[in-house]
């Protein structure tokens, strides 16, 4: 199937199989090394991506679900400011250890900021509830998106 | 490889329906985990796809003469945050799977799946919810609970397409769901209910209880309601064990990965008694 999507802001035309992964069309076919595959059933949250602005299991989404859509990875969102406070904030609150959950934690952080720029620990606790982190434990990740969001005030 | 067809609009997807069998993809995120074969590998589709998501004509969510219609591509999110939908019904939903994959998943789909344990399904059978079902040349409305045949089983013939949800425009003045799983997130249910009941001075005038994942359909005890129907909620204490009665021989819950029967059946049982406390 032929797919035209726009990845990290530059259009692409790419020939698939329709029930093709996305995860595997990022990571495989495109080079976008920043998605991972942690449980492959969308559970873990190490794929998500933005899809037109929202978070998205790039494990369970069939590449015919993206055409005319735009989606965007840490390849492209890692240059917005928006990044760099929710990088701050992680980097001040120790929220990485391994590093393998983080894409997927940064990308619902911007996702749940996008939507509620001053979300209350329980909205954070709610927003990241589907990405699983298996060495910081989850109180260093939640103080982390509070500081990005200090940090970055204004910008979302 | 598999094939995947885009169609322009409903009719054409209609079209595309009624000249071959096809696989549809709403959400997808119950059939490409059903379907997956691993790191790597696009899952494996016996017919050609046929998406639907970016229709718009089946996002839509508006009240009419027949009540709230939820289109079938609707997702969960846009769903939650529509101020249509009974705040119960809201709750529910928040509760079913992650941010991530209620941004994909849809209601048409959790139907389509009929799985016992479909977490929107304890409110569809109690509000008597219906199906709009269409093929090329026609439309049908079903209830949901006769849409669902048994477990993975539906009545939907090979060219029709679900295109609405119909729920009726209601809130119940009483209020209850448990959901029973592993955690808080992301957890499949062991064991759910629901329960909704209108009270006036004191006698019940409407009530409706529904078990989720406890048997090989939803449950609901259509004797029971009408016994409890039109008694005060005073009289409801001194006669719990005769409703729990109704209810026992109902739910037939099995073992598996997510829980055992003895579990569901004692805890479903202690649920509705709970409920029946809060009410009285």
């Amino acid at each position: 199937m032929k797919i035209e999507f726009t990845l990290n802001n530059e259009k692409l035309s790419i020939d698939v199989d329709a029930s093709r992964r996305l995860l595997d069309l990022l990571r495989d076919d495109l080079g976008m090394s920043s998605v991972k595959e942690g449980c492959g059933e969308g559970e873990c949250g190490a794929c998500v991506v933005l899809v037109n602005g929202r978070a998205m299991n790039s494990c369970i989404l069939p590449a015919g679900a993206i055409i005319g859509k735009s989606v965007v990875t840490l390849e492209s969102f890692k240059h917005t400011d928006r990044y760099k406070a929710i990088e701050a904030g992680f980097l001040k609150a120790g929220s990485v250890q391994c590093g393998f959950c983080t894409p997927g934690f940064i990308i619902s952080t911007e996702s749940l900021l996008n939507q509620n720029p001053n979300p209350t620990d329980e909205e954070i606790k709610e927003g990241l509830s589907g990405n699983l982190c298996r060495c910081t434990g989850y109180n260093m990740i939640i103080k982390g998106v509070r500081l990005a969001m200090e940090m970055g005030a204004g910008l979302w | 490889m598999v094939n995947g067809l885009r169609p322009k609009n409903l009719d054409e997807a209609l079209e595309i329906l009624s000249k071959q069998q096809c696989t549809v993809i709403a959400g997808g995120t119950d059939l490409m985990v059903q379907r997956a074969r691993g790191f790597a590998i696009a899952p494996a589709f016996d017919k050609p796809l046929l998406f639907i998501e970016h229709l718009s004509e089946l996002k839509k969510i508006y009240i009419d003469d027949e009540g709230i219609h939820i289109g079938a591509c609707a997702i969960l999110t846009d769903i939650i945050q529509n101020e249509t939908i009974p705040s119960i019904f809201k709750e529910m939903i928040e509760q079913m799977a992650s941010p991530p994959t209620r941004n994909m998943a849809t209601i048409a789909g959790n139907i389509c799946n009929a799985s016992p344990a479909g977490d929107t399904l304890p409110y569809l059978y109690a509000v008597n919810a219906k199906v709009k079902l269409k093929n090329i040349n026609s439309t049908r409305i079903v209830n949901v609970s006769d849409f669902i045949i048994s477990p993975k089983k539906t009545c939907m013939r090979s060219d029709e397409l679900l295109t609405d949800i119909i729920i009726p425009d209601k809130e119940f003045e009483h209020n209850y769901y448990r959901k029973l799983g592993q955690r808080k997130g992301m957890s499949l249910t062991k064991v759910s209910l629901l329960a909704m009941a209108d009270v006036s001075d004191g006698k019940i005038l409407d009530i409706r209880i529904t078990l989720g994942s406890v048997a090989a359909s939803i449950v609901r005890s259509p004797e029971a309601e009408k016994y409890m129907t039109g008694k005060d909620t005073s009289e409801i204490k001194a006669v719990t064990e005769t409703i729990l009665g109704k209810y026992n021989n109902l739910i037939r819950p099995i073992d598996d990965a997510r829980s055992t029967a003895i579990y569901r059946k004692k805890t479903s049982l202690r649920l509705i008694k709970d409920f029946l406390e809060k009410i009285s």
